[in-house]
């Protein structure tokens, strides 16, 4: 009961905060929010038992997607303009959409059921197996790295990727600037 | 009980309308990115909260634990954070070259130059 109590709780300060940052306008402001939103984040992931995940969500959510947002916000600048109109169509999008989406969650197994399909279809034989098969206790390291290592090798592929994306952008950026002989 | 086991999901609900709003309502590319993200960590909820089993540990094999939190959804969400990172780079850098190239980042002025040049 305290778990699901502190769970709870944590969730409500997840959406207060998501709230404040859709409202605020100032976006350094934001930025900030953003940082507080990722920790509690982390908090709800470690309440959650996901320990692996949180300290991921600690470390990218809250540290480098900081930085870049911080950055990105220097070179475009902080605040943002005034809706021109009252934002009703958005609003009734968003509540059609939240209506659909639970709805549709009345179709899953409720909270914390053992009987539920994700807990008894293949992770009893990595709990089971996993720690024979690979000699490492910590099973979340275990399915990453060694039972679907391809695709971890798939995702640095992906992180790769951005990253020569995002070189190609920025370097295009400054050369017409150093020609024109700009700033 | 099945109204209250939902809440976990409703609160992630909550999150990917309020995601959605910042994306479809607000005009600034950086805060529209701000809106993704949002979004996005919903998801991580969606996944990980059905993984949790109340008076469970992380899934690392020890003697002394016999109930385990389902380890696939961290898997995946492990993997979805990084690769959310990474386009958040790449979005971020978009926005940038916007900015270079119509000295904004709010939609409605992007969208009225390129009305004016076409």
């Amino acid at each position: 009961m305290t778990e699901t109590l502190a769970v709870g709780a944590l969730l409500a300060l997840l959406v207060a905060t998501a709230i404040a940052i859709a409202r605020l306008r100032n976006l350094f402001a934001v930025v900030a929010l953003t940082g507080a939103y990722s920790f509690l984040m982390a908090a709800v992931l470690t309440a959650l038992d996901a320990a692996d995940v949180a300290m991921t969500e600690a470390a990218v959510g809250a540290g480098i997607s900081t930085v870049l947002f911080l950055g990105a916000l220097h070179l475009t600048g902080a605040l943002e303009a005034k809706p021109a109109q009252r934002p009703l169509i958005p609003l009734l999008v968003v509540i059609g959409a939240g209506i659909l989406v639970v709805y549709g969650t009345y179709g899953l197994p409720g909270f914390n059921d053992p009987a539920a399909p994700i807990h008894t279809h293949v992770v009893p034989r990595y709990l089971q197996d996993g720690p024979r098969e690979t000699g490492i206790p910590n099973m979340v390291t275990a399915v990453l790295a060694s039972y679907r290592g391809y695709d971890t090798l798939g995702e640095t592929t992906v992180v790769f990727t951005a990253g020569i994306a995002v070189i190609a952008l920025l370097r295009r950026r400054r050369r017409p600037k150093d020609g024109e002989g700009k700033r | 009980m099945t109204t209250l086991g939902h809440l976990g999901y409703w609160a992630t609900v909550a999150l990917l309308m309020t995601g959605l709003y910042i994306v479809i309502a607000r005009g600034h590319l950086v805060k529209k990115l701000v809106g993704l993200g949002l979004f996005q960590s919903s998801v991580y909820l969606l996944y990980i909260v059905p993984g949790k089993l109340v008076g469970g540990t992380s899934p690392i094999v020890d003697q002394g634990a016999r109930v385990y939190s389902n380890p696939l959804p961290h898997v995946l969400i492990l993997t979805a954070i990084v690769v959310g990172v990474a386009t958040l780079a790449v979005g971020l850098a978009l926005a940038v070259r916007i900015r270079e190239a119509y000295g904004t980042v709010e939609e409605d002025e992007i969208l009225a130059a390129d009305d004016h040049d076409g």
